[in-house]
This record gives C-alpha cells, sequence and structure tokens, in this order.
C-alpha cells in the first residue's frame, strides 16, 4: 500500500484494514452453527463496508465520478440479482458472482500494468503478480459464465468434446506460457491482451466439455479460483487485506471441491480432464425384470402406519418444484405421529448445500436434515425410505457391483430399510446413465409419477386414511 | 523484510486459518458458505477503488470502471443473497 493521499494516514489505513479482515473470518467462523450464520454474513458484510469506506478516504481519488458510476451500477445489478434469483438457480449466481469477482481481479491487474508498467516502482514482482493475476482472474471469468450457461441451459449440458482436444488444450496452454514469460520478461499492453484473451479461450475450452452432473465440482473450483485471483491482486497492489481474503475462500473452495470430488467418487483431474456423465449408455437391459408397482393408496397406507420414515430428495424435486408439496406431506404424517427425517447426500443438488437451501426455503427446520455419515446407520431400522427425483445416489450398485462405473460412490443405503418407495416418472437411467437395482428389489415400491402430482396425491391419500 | 516474502508468509498463514475455520462449516450451509465467501472474494473491490481513483487515461478510467462494477455486482449480490437464504433457515424450536 503505498501513496496515501487522503485523510488517513498509511498505518492508520493498515490497522483498518486489518480489522476488516478479522470480520470476515469471525463472520466465517459464525457460519459453523445455523443459529449463528445469519449474524456472521452480516459481520462479514461490515467488514467489507469498512473497506471499502478506508480506501475510498484513503487513497487519494482523481475522478470520484468513475467510482459513483461504477458502485451505482454494480451495487444496483448484484442487488436486483440477489432479490430476484429463485433458490434453484442459486448454482447459477454463484457461478456468475465468481465470474464477476474473477474479472474484477483482471482488470485491476490490467490497469495497473497499463498505467504503471513504465514507472519505476513496477518491478519484477509486480510483473509477475500482474501476469498471473490475469491468467487467473481470465479463466475464472470465462469458465464460470460456461458453468452458467450450462446450469442455466443456454448450452447442451452433455459432455462434449472434439478431435484433436487434448492437442489443441496442450499448444493452447503452452502458448498462454509463453505469453506470460514474454510479459514478465518485457512485453507491452498487446501482450498483457492476449494473455487475456487467451485466458479466455481456456476458460471456455476447459469448461465446455465437462458434463452438467459435474458442474458441482466445477463451481466450487472456481470459486477457489475467484479467491486466488483475489489474493494474486492483493499482491499485485501489495494490500494485505486482499491476500488475507483472497487465501480464505481459495482455502473454502478447495475444500468444498474436496468435498464433491469425493462424493462423487471421482478425482478433480478425472473431472476436469475427462468428458463424463449422461452420455446415455444405459447399464443391463432392466426393462426385463418386474417391479412391484404402487398406487398412492398404497404408499399413503405404508408411510401412515409407519413408526419412521426418512425422506431421500433428489435434484428431479427441486425441477418438479415439489419441496412444498413434500413439506405438506411430512406435516400430515407427523400428525400422525410419524417420526420424518431427511437424508441429504451431498450431490443432492447442484452445488454443495443446495438441497439444505431448497427445503429451508419450504420451511423444514434444518434440524431435520442430516448428512449422509449422520443418517446411513439408521435405514436398516427404519420402515419407510421414500425417494423422490433421486437415483445414482440411491443406487445400490455403487456398494456392491464393483463393475458398476459408479462404485465407489458414497450412496445413502435405503435399500436396507424395512420398505423402499421411490416416486419416478419411469425407469428410465438416472444423470450418470446407470440402471438401478433398487428398482426391482423385492422390498421396494415403484410409484410411477411427476414427483409434484405424485406427492400431493399421496397427501391427499394419507388424509382419508 | 522483502514484500513478496511478507505477502507470501501472510497467503500461508491465512490459508491455515480457511481452512480450519471452514471444516468446521457443516454440509447445510455449504450453499451459503459459498455465496458468502464469494461476497468476501469481492475484496478486490479495494484494488478496483484503487485503480479507478488513481488513473486518469482513457484506459484506465475504463478498466476501472468496470473493475469497480463487476466487484460491487459480486460484493452485494453475494452478501444480500447469502441473507436471505441465512433467513430462511429456521430450527423446528420456532413455529
Amino acid at each position: 500500500m503505498n501513496e496515501g493521499g487522503g485523510l488517513i494516514g498509511p498505518v492508520l489505513a493498515g490497522y483498518l484494514y486489518l480489522i476488516a479482515a478479522v470480520l470476515f473470518i469471525v463472520g466465517l467462523k459464525r457460519l459453523q452453527s445455523p443459529k449463528t450464520a445469519r449474524r456472521g454474513n452480516q459481520i462479514g458484510a461490515l467488514g467489507m463496508l469498512l473497506a471499502i469506506v478506508v480506501t475510498l478516504i484513503h487513497y487519494e481519488i482523481l475522478n470520484p465520478w468513475v467510482i459513483v458510476a461504477g458502485i451505482v451500477v454494480g451495487g444496483g445489478v448484484g442487488l436486483w440479482l440477489a432479490k430476484t434469483v429463485e433458490m434453484t438457480a442459486m448454482p447459477q449466481l454463484v457461478a456468475a458472482f465468481n465470474g464477476f469477482g474473477g474479472a474484477a481481479s483482471a482488470l485491476v491487474a490490467a490497469a495497473e500494468y497499463i498505467e504503471n508498467s513504465g514507472s519505476a516502482s513496477f518491478d519484477l514482482r509486480a510483473a509477475i503478480t500482474v501476469a498471473l493475476t490475469v491468467l487467473v482472474g481470465g479463466v475464472t471469468f470465462s469458465g464460470s459464465f460456461v458453468a452458467y450457461a450450462k446450469l442455466q441451459g443456454l448450452v447442451p449440458g452433455r459432455p462434449f468434446g472434439y478431435p484433436g482436444q487434448k492437442v489443441g488444450d496442450s499448444i493452447l496452454v503452452l502458448v498462454i506460457l509463453g505469453l506470460l514469460v514474454w510479459l514478465i520478461v518485457g512485453g507491452s499492453s498487446l501482450v498483457l491482451w492476449l494473455l487475456l484473451a487467451l485466458s479466455l479461450v481456456l476458460g471456455i475450452v476447459r469448461v465446455i466439455p465437462i458434463g452438467g452432473a459435474d458442474m458441482p465440482v466445477v463451481i466450487s473450483f472456481l470459486n477457489a479460483f475467484s479467491g486466488i485471483a483475489a489474493m494474486l491482486a492483493g499482491f499485485v497492489i501489495q494490500e494485505n487485506a486482499l491476500i488475507i481474503s483472497g487465501a480464505l475462500v481459495g482455502a473454502s473452495g478447495m475444500i468444498l471441491t474436496n468435498i464433491m470430488v469425493k462424493a462423487m467418487n471421482r478425482t478433480l483431474a478425472h473431472v476436469l480432464f475427462a468428458a463424463f456423465g449422461g452420455d446415455g449408455g444405459g447399464g443391463p437391459a432392466g426393462e426385463e425384470q418386474p417391479v412391484k408397482s404402487a398406487t398412492a393408496e398404497d404408499v399413503a397406507i405404508t408411510l401412515g402406519y409407519a413408526n419412521s420414515v426418512i425422506v431421500v430428495p433428489g435434484y428431479g424435486l427441486a425441477v418438479a418444484q415439489a419441496q412444498h408439496t413434500l413439506r405438506e406431506l411430512a406435516d400430515l404424517l407427523e400428525e400422525r405421529g410419524v417420526d420424518v427425517r431427511y437424508a441429504i447426500h451431498p450431490v443432492a443438488g447442484r452445488m454443495p448445500g443446495h438441497m439444505n437451501v431448497l427445503l429451508a426455503e419450504a420451511d423444514v427446520p434444518y434440524d431435520k436434515l442430516f448428512d449422509l455419515d449422520e443418517i446411513n446407520g439408521d435405514f436398516p431400522h427404519t420402515d419407510v425410505a421414500l425417494v423422490v427425483g433421486a437415483n445414482d445416489v440411491v443406487n445400490p450398485s455403487a456398494r456392491d457391483d464393483p463393475s458398476s462405473p459408479i462404485y465407489g460412490m458414497p450412496i445413502l443405503d435405503v435399500d436396507k430399510a424395512k420398505t423402499a418407495i421411490v416416486i419416478k416418472r419411469s425407469l428410465s437411467p438416472g444423470f450418470a446413465g446407470i440402471d438401478n437395482p433398487l428398482f426391482y428389489k423385492d422390498n421396494t415400491l415403484m410409484f410411477f409419477s411427476d414427483a409434484k402430482r405424485g406427492l400431493s396425491s399421496i397427501a391427499a391419500a394419507v388424509k382419508e386414511l | 523484510m522483502d514484500p513478496l516474502l511478507i505477502s507470501i508468509t501472510v497467503t500461508v498463514l491465512a490459508g491455515f486459518v480457511g481452512f480450519e475455520v471452514i471444516t468446521k462449516v457443516p454440509p447445510t450451509l455449504h450453499t451459503p458458505l459459498m455465496s458468502g465467501s464469494n461476497a468476501i472474494s469481492g475484496i478486490t473491490i479495494i484494488g478496483a477503488l484503487v485503480v479507478a481513483g488513481r488513473y486518469g487515461g482513457t484506459a484506465g478510467v475504463v478498466l476501472g470502471f468496470l473493475a469497480v462494477a463487476f466487484a460491487m455486482i459480486n460484493v452485494v449480490g453475494g452478501f444480500m443473497v447469502t441473507d436471505r437464504m441465512l433467513e430462511m433457515f429456521k430450527s423446528k424450536e420456532r413455529p
């Protein structure tokens, strides 16, 4: 931090930035419980406000209107997006926010280079950090918007590759590395723009081949990247507040990436470098095997006279907008004295924790939601497991069949419950295109219906009991 | 001490703090964690304000404006949407 021209000196500003960083850490710490989380987020926002105010009064501002315009436009767009987004669209929104953050970091570095690279203070350290920030910020920006487009359905969610992809990508990476070195040892603004342009291309070609099913990993990973971009921007302007916050977010993104990758039984390298998921190659022909098909009345009797029910919601529930109907059914069952809990697989939604938010929106209390490790041991002494819109995360082949492509993926053991009820439109395989032996088990009842219509007809039948 | 060494020291220590704090966040809050930490990565707004205020050239003004606007979308949108989500999380004690 240098050239403080405003009302407070650099030392005081430094301390105030430190307080802002501490507020971020305190705020994140409060996210450890749903009771304190909201206040924690507000503490973080307070830290951000402090950092912004300190910056505005500490640094000499030559053209305040540029700043006012940026704050008004950006703040307005951010506010509008936050207020209007549907909870099902949260993954897209977070992807877009990641992208804007990455773009801002890249632009900070680009402006610093263009306006300052001729001066004496622009040393080797500055050149290295500018080059890296432009690269990471650019990849974050374009990668995030490809993820956004995939999740929003603007481009096909299925994974696809193109001929010569590996060779093309390798050449691209080599050219980028060359530009990086060129920019550091000499270079010009033309090299900078070329580096930025190719970083954008790299983000696009790296995310396009990744299938929709892997997007939770991609979003988490890009989240880490947006933090790293902010951290590098902190190196560029030599400001510890950016470095601390960026490193926090980088760590958070990497942890979430790791959790997602483990929950999907994948490795990060496999997600990023192999097109996978939903290629439609169905497993062993399932149509031949008999299934036990049930009516709404059958399901209502099984649920209504059970002692304990564990609901396993999947993304199909959210697609059908059936969270509220599910909640109504659960209320009816609880009135009858049935113990109803929810088992949430880490990849039940389209991003980490997504299903929990969707159920919270439907007023399901958070203390009824349990993650895989907490609840999996309870299935053998549970009367009914009710699976709504989930498929691969309850597929026993992941546990029992070493030849299955999803073998080793952690699953919810719904087949161990006394009865498993699956609400599903048809026997078609899920996102990963793999047949599910659960559907053909003796203790499994299949209720063929759309999630919302099915749940409301079950609820109506429970009322009749 | 060399400024680069200071920066790297801060990075490493902050990374460990982040790891310790974040691993204890329960899975139920992972989406708000992601959107909230995403808002914190909008701290790059500081850099955006500095370059937007400091440089008077055309490139500086245009890049500065865009950087401030993008970072503000990230900051305001991130904190607001996280608040909106966390408001919905209720325990069963409260009817």
